[in-house]
């Protein structure tokens, strides 16, 4: 591992995305528009608007990486650079911290983006801090990294990739008790939502949001979205061989 | 050594040595397995029996990473950057200096077109952008999976010269082509066929054994001939 290839990796994921405003204009755009329906949705119910929109902020990143982290991830595979790559002297963690530190930055952007329109002109409420909830999107953001760069092993187009999005995506965010309480769901579907991650991060949403405590259940919460993440990491770094048959 | 790729043999039994110094070509038709024994050769490649080594280690050892540099036959270059930020990643890779990326930029030809998004140029100079990235950090071995498809008459013999001043400088290259007339600009040829070496030798060694005037003749009666 170097700091070297690490940082320049980061770098080149950067001017990458640069080279395509649009990109990061429907990254930064698109959750700004959805969270300004959903105010206006529940024009006459705030307290609505307030329950959800926190935890959306939270969401988006998560969304948005998992998406481009697939895509671009796979691009790499198709092309022939990860082959090159994996002929240089780098290690396997550069790659994956090159792009983390990248997506990182811009989660930092989109989620900050996000939360001023929203607490700023939307008139958002949540119980906790504002910092909390963009600190929260950012981890869900580098959670979506991992599971898109795992993800990206099994597809074999760009239109592939962009399907893992709704397979992988949308039965956590139906579960996760966002739509409905989990407690208030048929007992499989608590029990199917107790082992996805996407459960552990929206709760700790939640949390700061209503201002529920933040004791020990926000801790097992932060803990099980690490460890997740982590695990989707090492998975994604298996997907990243040297030799290939 | 053997390799077999999709439940076929891709190379057979396959025994060969490259030698430094010198420009070797790998011929054969599309299909012989070039790409394949190349990929063996810089460690990519799942190898199925047998060995490869590569200046006295085992192909794709890290420490050759530093001193063996490959191009597949798509240029492997990030499409949606210019040329020149494609060679500052690698060469930050490589820990080379930016006056090297220019020095790599004027050996390819492409000095005009450092600034373009590489998904704007042509093929010919995406072919050159993915070969420059491989000449950066000086390697001492040089796989080139067809470098030269779709260049030039002039570029083609550019490139060439500029080949054989890394070999005089002491590198090993292997250039694998599909184009015979190609063959006559290397010191040493291994002529693949169906994953196996068909014959090896300089170009004048295998005109003299076939009696062939031009070494596609002399291909085609090594191939009636048989192994």
């Amino acid at each position: 591992m170097s700091p070297r290839a690490t940082l320049a990796t980061s770098l080149r994921v950067l001017t990458q995305l640069r080279r395509d405003p649009r990109t990061i204009g429907l990254i930064v755009g698109v959750p700004i528009l959805l969270v300004t329906l959903l105010r206006f949705v529940f024009d006459d119910q705030e307290q609505v608007f307030d329950r959800i929109g926190g935890p959306m902020l939270g969401i988006f990143p998560f969304v948005s990486m998992f998406v481009v982290t697939s895509v671009t991830m796979l691009r790499e595979r198709v092309t022939g650079t990860l082959e090159r790559l994996m002929t240089m002297p780098l290690a396997k963690l550069d790659v994956l911290l090159g792009y983390a530190v990248a997506f990182v930055l811009m989660a930092v952007v989109q989620a900050t983006a996000v939360s001023l329109v929203a607490f700023g002109l939307l008139d958002l409420h949540v119980a906790g801090s504002h910092v909390a909830i963009v600190a929260l999107a950012v981890s869900n953001a580098i959670l979506g990294m991992a599971l898109g760069l795992f993800a990206s092993a099994f597809a074999r187009s760009e239109f592939q990739a962009v399907q893992f999005m709704p397979a992988i995506v949308f039965p956590q965010m139906l579960l996760c008790g966002l739509i409905v309480p989990r407690h208030q769901m048929a007992r499989p579907l608590e029990l199917a939502s107790d082992a996805l991650p996407l459960t552990y991060a929206y709760d700790a949403l939640a949390r700061v949001t209503t201002g529920l405590g933040l004791g020990g259940r926000f801790a097992l919460d932060l803990t099980v979205t690490l460890g997740a993440t982590l695990l989707a990491l090492a998975l994604g770094a298996l997907t990243l061989r040297r030799r290939t048959p | 050594m053997r390799v077999v790729r999709g439940g076929v043999v891709a190379l057979h039994e396959l025994d060969a040595e490259v030698e430094s110094g010198c420009v070797t070509g790998l011929l054969g038709p599309s299909g012989s397995g070039k790409s394949t024994l190349m990929r063996a050769i810089v460690g990519v490649q799942v190898v199925d029996a047998g060995a490869v080594r590569v200046l006295e280690r085992p192909a794709g050892s890290p420490d050759l990473r530093r001193r063996v540099a490959y191009i597949t036959q798509a240029p492997s270059v990030y499409g949606d950057l210019s040329v020149r930020e494609n060679l500052r990643y690698f060469a930050r890779i490589l820990g080379v200096s930016a006056a090297r990326v220019e020095e790599t930029l004027a050996t390819v030809g492409l000095e005009a077109a450092a600034g373009r998004v590489v998904n704007r140029l042509s093929g010919g100079q995406r072919a050159r952008a993915s070969l420059a990235t491989a000449l950066l950090g000086e390697p001492e071995v040089l796989v080139l999976d067809e470098p030269t498809v779709g260049l030039d008459p002039v570029l083609r013999r550019d490139l060439w010269d500029a080949f054989h001043r890394l070999a005089d400088g002491g590198a090993a290259l292997l250039v694998s082509s599909h184009v015979m007339d190609e063959a006559e600009r290397c010191d040493e040829l291994l002529l693949l066929r169906e994953g196996r070496i068909l014959a090896a030798g300089t170009p004048a060694d295998l005109r003299a054994r076939t009696g062939a005037g031009d070494l596609d003749a002399a291909f085609l009666r090594l191939v009636e001939e048989g192994p």
